[in-house]
Formats: C-alpha cells, structure tokens, sequence
C-alpha cells in the first residue's frame, strides 16, 4: 500500500468521524411540546409571537432582559426570556426560529432568528400601500 | 388600455439583447465543437471565425444589458419591476450599480458580464486551446443567459427577466387601473438598507469575477479530457488557475470585510452558509494549483489536478444553488429569496456536473500517472498531502452547509448544533495546524529527493526564530481563551505556533531560499500572507472582548437570573456619562441624513487609563421605506493592533415615545422663580442683542437669551439657556432641554424685560440607546495577509505568463 494510500484511508476516516460527531452535537428543530417534553435539552423551536400577551423589554432599566410569549401551528404556547437586547422589530416579525431549551416554566432562549415579511412579498396590499404613501 | 407615461423601448431592447446573448452563445458552443472536430485544417479555421464573431455578439449583448439596466435605474423607471423593487430615489450614485447587482437577476448578469470579458482574453490568448476551452465557456454563457431570459416553455417559466413590467407581473394592484399609473408610482421601493454600504458596490464584482475565472481551469480540464491531450493544458491553465485563487480569495474576504464593518454579527466570519459556499470552492481550487505544480514539476497527480479543477467549478455551481433556491431560509441570514427556479438551477448544476465527471471516470485510466511511490522527503509528497487535507476540510464545511438540503430531501429535521461557530473551530483548528506546518516546510524541500543534511540546514534557523516568537506571543499574548476546555485552548495554541512557523519559514525563504529574487517570490509572498491571515484568525477570535457589559450596577437587575453573567447590552441615556469597563461613554448628539430615514449617533469615549478620547458614530435605518424597525451600522475606531467597535441594538420606540405633554406658559422677570414637580426654576438675566443680519432678521430683528438656572429637589442646578429671535416681526424660539430632569424651556416671546416661558415636563425627553461594543485585537493581520497572498498569487501569475510565452516563442 502507497503511503499516500494510507494518509487518504487517515483523511476518510478523520472526516466520517468529524461527520458523525457533527451529528452528534447537532440539535432539532422541535414543536413547542416536544421541548416542554424534554427540559434542558438546546432546541430550535419555529414559532409566532403571540400578540395577545405583553412584550416585556425597558431598555432603561435592563437592556438584556427580554419576555414575551410564542405559539406555534400546533397551538403550543410558551413564555420566552431572552438575556439579549430585543430585536428591533420582533414586533413585526412573521415567524420566529428560537435557540434554547426549556428551563423551569419558560424557555431560555439563546438567538433569536427573525424571518420578517419582506418588503414587497408579492403582497398586492402591501406595494398599493406604499405607492400610495410616496405619492401623499 | 393604453398606457401613458411608459418607458418600454429600453426594456424591448434589453429583452432582445437576452434572446441575442442566448442564440449566439448557443452558436459559439456549436461552431467551437465543430472547430476542434473537424479533420480539415481549413473547416477548422472557419467554424473558428464563426463560434468568435458568435461570442463576439453575446459579449455585446450582455454589455448592452448591462448598461440598459442600469441606465434604467439610474432614471428611476419604475415601471420595470425590478427597479421598483431594488431601487429608489434616495439612493446616491454609487449605489445605483449596487441596486444593479442587489437581487438575483442582477447578479446572474454580472456573472455572465465577467465570463464575456474572460472569454474575450481567452481567445487572444489560449492558442490550440482556444476552441474546446471556449466551447465550455460559450455552454456556460448559455446557461446563463437562460437565467434572464424570463419565458415559458410549456407553462414553465424560463429564467426572470430583469426587463419584466411591474404591471404584468403583478396587474392586480389598483394603480395599473389608471393610464397614467408612471406618474403614480413616484418611488421604488429602495435599496436593502444592509446594502446601502461601500462594501456591496466593490464586493460584489470582485467575488463575481472570482466565481467567474473559475470556470477557465475547468474547461482546461475538460479540454485536456475531451481532446484527450491530458497533461498539455496544465501550463496555459496555470496562470488563471493563479488568478482566480487571488481575485476569489479577495473577494471573499471582502465579503468578510462588509460582515465586519456592516452586519453587526460581531465578526467577519460566522460561518453562515453563504459564507462557507464560496470559500469552498477556494480551498479546492488551491488545492488544484499545487497538484497541477506537482504534475508541471513531476509528472505525477495530475488525475487529482483534473478532479480539483472540476469540483471547483462544480462547487460554484451549487452555491450558487444553495444561495438562491431559498434552501437556506432557517440558516442563514442572507441569501436570497426563493424566485421559483430551482428545478433550472438543480439543472445549471447537472448538465456540467453529469458530462464532467462521465468524462473524468470515462477516460480516468488513460490519464498519465506515474506508479512508482514518490519519496517521503520529496516536495511533492507534502505538497499532495496539503491539497488532500485543504480538499477535506472543504469536503466537511460543505457536507455541514448542506444539512437544509438534506432536511428537504430526507425529511429529517437536523438543526445546527448548539455552537455552531465552534462545531467549525474545532475541526478546522487541526486542518490549520497541519497546513500551517506544511506552509512552512514544504518550500524548503526539493522536487524528487531532498537530503536531510541540506533541508536541517536551511529549516534550523526558521525553526528557532519562530519557537522563540511563539514563546513569546505565548508567554505574554494572555492567550486564555479556555471557554471550551484544555484540549482546545491547547490546539489554539499549536494553531498559533504553526502559523507564526509558516510566517517566519516564508519570509526566511525568501533570501535563504530564492536569494530575493522578486519574480520567484509569488510562493513565499503568498504562503506568508496565509500564514499572516491564520494568525490573524486565530489571535482576533480568541481574544475579541465584549465592551459594553452592563457593569454600571444602576440599571442591572439580576433578581431573576442571579446565575446570569452581566448582559452584552449597555443603555446610554442622553448627555450622562457611563461606566463601560476601560471607558467612559457619552451619548452626545444626534443627527438625521439630509435624505434617508437614518440616524447618526455620536459618542464619547474616554479611555479611563491613558485620557484618550475619541468619537464614534454609528448609525441606524429607522423605519426605512416601510420596513418597520431599525437596521444598524456599527462605527470603528481603529488602531494598528486592534479595533473599537460600536454598534446601536435598540431605540425607544418613537411611536410610543411621542410627546403628549404640552407646555405651560407663564410671564416672569429676572429674578422670578417658576415651580415645577421636581424643583423650581429662576431665570437669571435676560440678554438681547440688535447686531443681528440684517438680510435674515430684517430691519427691526433681535436676538434674546435667557440664562435660566433650575435647582432639583435632588440637590442637582442645571443652567438652561433657550434662545428666541425675533425676525421680520416674527418670533422664532430655540427650546433648550434638559434631559437629566426631562424638561423643555422656550421662551414664547419678550416684551420689555417680561418674558412668556413654556413649560414641559416630559417623558419622552428621556433620549437614550442601547449600545454594544466590541474589541477586536490584531484584525489587520488577517487583512494583511489577504492582501499579501493575493500579491504572492499576482507575482506566481505574471511569472507564469512569461514562462508560457516563452515556450511558445522558442
């Protein structure tokens, strides 16, 4: 066998190992039962802001202290906090992808992904909206 | 109904000049074919003249295009989609190119831009190659073209085409029920205000002619393989091989540059996926250049050489896949939105994909290699092993990016782990171990056999310069970034002794090795500037520092999460100077842009150490053109071993913010005292001038002051002084704020020594912003050593060209 035979097995292997172990740390995406069902555990859960309940956030008096509430399709419901400063438009944001895991009754949450409507989503309402606006 | 007010003559003609572009390079990629396979010298020379005017005419085209769009937007005609879309009145002229390229269309014609102008010099220079080299390239133009071209084909939409009328695409919307609906629609809807930055108006083309030059070295090896004149195509392909490893390395690094300077991610470097498809394709491509050395220099590898050089191509192919199929909506932040052509984008990826590798494994074993096992102390056996380790590294990271497609295609839902940085970090910390190691011994072995008397004597003083630097970044650097674990900190260290030994073997080689000789140098320059730019890496992520924990203990509420490490996040109130670990930070002024719905924050920082002061201003989008909330712009000040780094994360809502207080108007004198709820208030002389401009104040204008000193109930005196003028019988008031107190002063007008003064007590006068900040030590090293290797790249280039020549002249 060729010693560059060898290192090429060496690399193979070194990469499938380096593959499986990703495997291993990589998490899931999961409702919001499902992490209730396993507290503790780093999750991504896909979910809305509820905006029926309060946003909690007073910059003044703590600007990394965030609470608010998500749901997801499925109607699962659970408190959010977020040690982070609060995404700028959380508030118009169409759907959440939060990392964390479920600590005690809320969810601690370490990033926050915000998939916001984008401006011109094929959204008939939206352009009319703001044609009309440039042109007042 | 007729419509008024259109502009659709531009449009006609850009869509014709699509159709053109995509006819011609069909007919380029046809008469190349029949040029290199035709028997007859003369059959030969004329499907040659014909694919060359064919190209001709599609890198007219694509040029036209290229000036009709931006022609068009430079004009604001919104009623083409795509202007209304990516453009608006607001933007300044540099960034009129950057709405050119902002979207997916654009791109795709920047891309086909370059391949023309590439193309152009090609079939100046490539010789017997030129055919089936151009023959790929024209396939490509094509293909490309096919991305604009915005037909259906049997009610499948071909291609989105950038000329493509906002009234057809979306008729529904109201507006379109008028004639003169041009005149309505008096504004676009902007430029993505993440790109409204200097960076996207030169990023962009640079990584575009590096995804561009890829293909050069790839149709050589297609070329080899398909006229199965296997090794000849190395040397012609070499420059370029070098020129697209520089101008792509370039590119992407620039692309690192904007994520510094503008996204606000906290770094240059976050391994989102989109960042990862294009530094990929780079790794395998410098893993191709060192094969193809070692096949130039000894006949061997040049099986890999084909393979490297087609899977880089390849590799562009699917990040451009990735990048706009939408795939990678939950993973990354920014890639573009799904345009409803994936199925013509999988395919962009399989008809070079499919031929290319029928090719390679097709004549796989006719292609020239030497069985015959090569030394353990020769050059080439280290140098195959680095394109083998750069060529796993990049086999990882994309299997890793590709995890959403395999979620979509497998219908699992593997999410990226906890950190993902780090998932990344800690594999390839040991791919930059190694490769710093063999960056620095590989020059100083020979080709075939090198005997170890004459490689301990050369490496020995290398070795010893650069374990005594190691020791002493080591020793004194503070590198203790154990956040996760021993094993890891322990790598970071071997990571930044081999790179420190790749910086220092280069820069010795080049006297003890090459005597200083400029035109040998390209190796030496660019290993050093890699090495530069691991160290960079390593040293700037290892100890970047958060700056602005909330340390201030006034507003820090830990009630809750007493476990809780003090927030990133620092809340300035207007005009108070706040503890911010080494500094004192004052949130001074601020300021609006003349035109846009953007901000401009001024800062003090005071270095409580040395008394340095500096200023900086970031800035933010607030609710710009519709797109609720704030996009921010971080502010540097930068120093030559590291950089400040500011940024604004959060307002108070201006909406909630509005001011429903009114004032309270009262008439005093000097000496007179008003109360208010937290104190009371003196006004302590009345000042009025008459040397006022007579042009602006008129014949009678005047100019009062009032000093006013308010005394708090806390035992604070403020001096307020709002200032009134009175100008062409008119009174104009400047109010004076004192924010501490949350109160307003005007003076609403003076008659003899009385004066009517407003006042509000407010909450909305409270103006304050959360801030983070960041240091980040020795990034210039890594922007150094950007520019070092492409140097070195440049150098190997030229010497290349005049080798090449050379040959053919003799």
């Amino acid at each position: 066998m060729k010693k560059t035979h060898i290192i090429l097995l060496v690399l193979i292997v070194a990469a499938i190992a380096v593959l499986i172990s990703f495997l291993q740390v990589s998490t899931t995406y999961d409702t919001i039962e499902m992490a209730k069902s396993k507290p503790g555990k780093f999750v991504h859960i896909v979910g809305k802001l509820d905006r029926g309940k309060p946003v909690e956030y007073d910059a003044v008096k703590n600007p990394n202290y965030l609470r608010f509430s998500l749901v997801d399709s499925l109607g699962g419901s659970v408190k959010v906090v977020y040690n982070n400063a609060k995404p700028d438009n959380l508030e118009h944001s169409e759907r959440l992808v939060l990392k964390g895991a479920i600590k005690d009754d809320y969810f601690e949450c370490k990033e926050i992904l915000m998939k916001c409507p984008s401006k011109y989503t094929d959204d008939p309402n939206r352009i009319q909206q703001s044609i009309n606006n440039n042109t007042n | 109904m007729d419509y008024i007010g259109e502009h659709l003559l531009p449009g006609r003609i850009g869509h014709l000049l699509i159709i053109i572009s995509f006819v011609a390079s069909l007919v380029a990629t046809f008469a190349y074919y029949k040029s290199f396979r035709s028997e007859e010298l003369e059959d030969q020379r004329d499907w040659k003249k014909l694919a060359r005017l064919a190209f001709w005419i599609d890198a007219v085209s694509v040029a036209g295009i290229f000036i009709i769009l931006y022609f068009l937007i430079a004009n604001h005609r919104y009623e083409y989609l795509y202007v209304y879309k990516n453009s608006g009145n607001d933007l300044e002229p540099k960034y009129i190119l950057s709405s050119l390229w902002s979207a997916s269309e654009g791109s795709f014609l920047l891309w086909t831009v370059w391949h023309a102008a590439l193309g152009i010099v090609l079939m100046f220079t490539s010789k017997k190659w030129e055919a089936p080299v151009m023959m790929v390239l024209s396939f490509a133009q094509a293909s490309l073209a096919t991305m604009m071209l915005g037909i259906y084909f049997f009610k499948t939409k071909i291609g989105s085409n950038p000329f493509a009328l906002f009234r057809n695409e979306m008729s529904d919307l109201p507006v379109f029920k008028f004639a003169d609906y041009t005149s309505r629609i008096t504004d676009g809807n902007g430029l993505n205000q993440l790109l409204q930055n200097y960076w996207m108006v030169i990023h962009p083309p640079v990584l575009f002619i590096g995804f561009a030059s890829t293909i050069v070295p790839f149709s050589f090896a297609i070329a080899g393989l398909w006229t199965k004149n296997y090794g000849g195509w190395t040397k012609p392909a070499m420059p370029w091989a070098l020129f697209s490893a520089a101008i792509l390395g370039i590119g992407v690094m620039m692309g690192a540059a904007w994520a510094y300077e503008s996204l606000s991610f906290g770094g240059y470097w976050a391994w989102d996926p989109v960042e990862n498809a294009s530094m990929v394709p780079w790794l395998v491509l410098v893993g191709g250049i060192h094969t193809a050395l070692i096949y130039n220099h000894t006949g061997r590898s040049l099986r890999a050489t084909h393979l490297f050089f087609i899977l880089s191509f390849i590799l562009i192919l699917y990040s451009t896949f990735l990048t706009r199929s939408g795939i990678l909506g939950d993973t990354s932040v920014h890639s573009f939105a799904d345009l409803g052509m994936n199925f013509q984008l999988l395919m962009f990826i399989l008809v070079f994909l499919v031929p290319a590798l029928w090719l390679y494994f097709s004549r796989y074993k006719q292609i020239p290699h030497i069985s015959k096992e090569e030394s353990t102390s020769s050059r080439e056996f280290w140098m195959f092993i680095g394109s083998l380790v750069l060529f796993f590294a990049a086999v990882v990271i994309i299997l890793k990016t590709s995890v959403p497609v395999v979620n979509k295609v497998f219908g699992t839902n593997i999410a990226p782990p906890k950190e993902v940085e780090y998932s990344y970090n800690n594999i390839l910390i040991w791919v930059a171990i190694i490769i710093g190691l063999l960056t620095a011994v590989t020059q100083y072995l020979k080709y075939k056999e090198t005997s170890s008397k004459f490689f301990l004597k050369k490496i020995i003083i290398p070795i010893i310069i650069s374990t005594v630097v190691s020791a002493l970044i080591l020793a004194f650097g503070n590198i203790n970034y154990d956040n996760y674990g021993p094993v890891y900190l322990a790598a970071i260290w071997a990571a930044i002794a081999s790179s420190v030994f790749a910086v220092i073997a280069n820069a010795s080689y080049l006297w003890l090795g090459i005597k200083g000789k400029l035109k040998l140098s390209g190796p030496s320059v660019a290993h050093l500037g890699f090495g530069l730019m691991l160290l960079g890496i390593l040293i700037s992520s290892s100890k970047k520092e958060t700056l602005s924990f909330n340390t201030s203990g006034i507003f820090v509420n830990f009630g809750e999460n007493s476990d809780e490490k003090p927030g990133e996040n620092l809340t300035l109130v207007k005009g108070e100077r706040m503890n911010m670990g080494k500094y004192w930070v004052t949130y001074e002024t601020d300021s609006a842009h003349p035109k846009k719905s953007q901000w401009y924050y001024k800062l003090k920082f005071e270095n409580k150490n040395t008394k340095e002061q500096f200023t900086l201003t970031p800035n933010a989008f607030i609710n710009y053109k519709g797109n609720e909330g704030l996009m921010a712009n971080p502010d540097a000040k930068h120093y030559w071993d590291h950089d400040i780094f500011a940024y604004i994360t959060s307002l108070p809502d201006p909406e909630k913010n509005k001011d429903t207080s009114s004032f309270v108007n009262k008439n005093v004198k000097k000496g007179d005292s008003i109360f208010y709820s937290k104190g009371y208030i003196i006004l302590e002389e009345l000042n009025s001038t008459d040397s006022v401009p007579r042009e602006i104040f008129g014949d009678d204008g005047k100019l009062f002051e009032a000093r006013l000193n308010v005394y708090s109930k806390t035992g604070s005196v403020y001096t307020s002084i709002p200032k009134l003028a009175l100008a062409k019988g008119v009174f104009i008031s400047v109010p004076d704020t004192i924010t501490a107190e949350s109160l307003v002063l005007q003076m609403n007008s003076v008659e003899g020594t009385t004066v009517n003064l407003g006042v509000k007590e407010s909450g909305a006068v409270l103006k304050y912003l959360t801030l983070k900040a960041y240091k980040f030590p020795f990034i210039n090293l890594l922007w150094l050593g950007t520019l070092l290797m492409a140097t070195g790249f440049t150098i190997s280039m030229v010497r290349r060209i005049r080798m090449n020549k050379g040959k053919s002249e003799t």
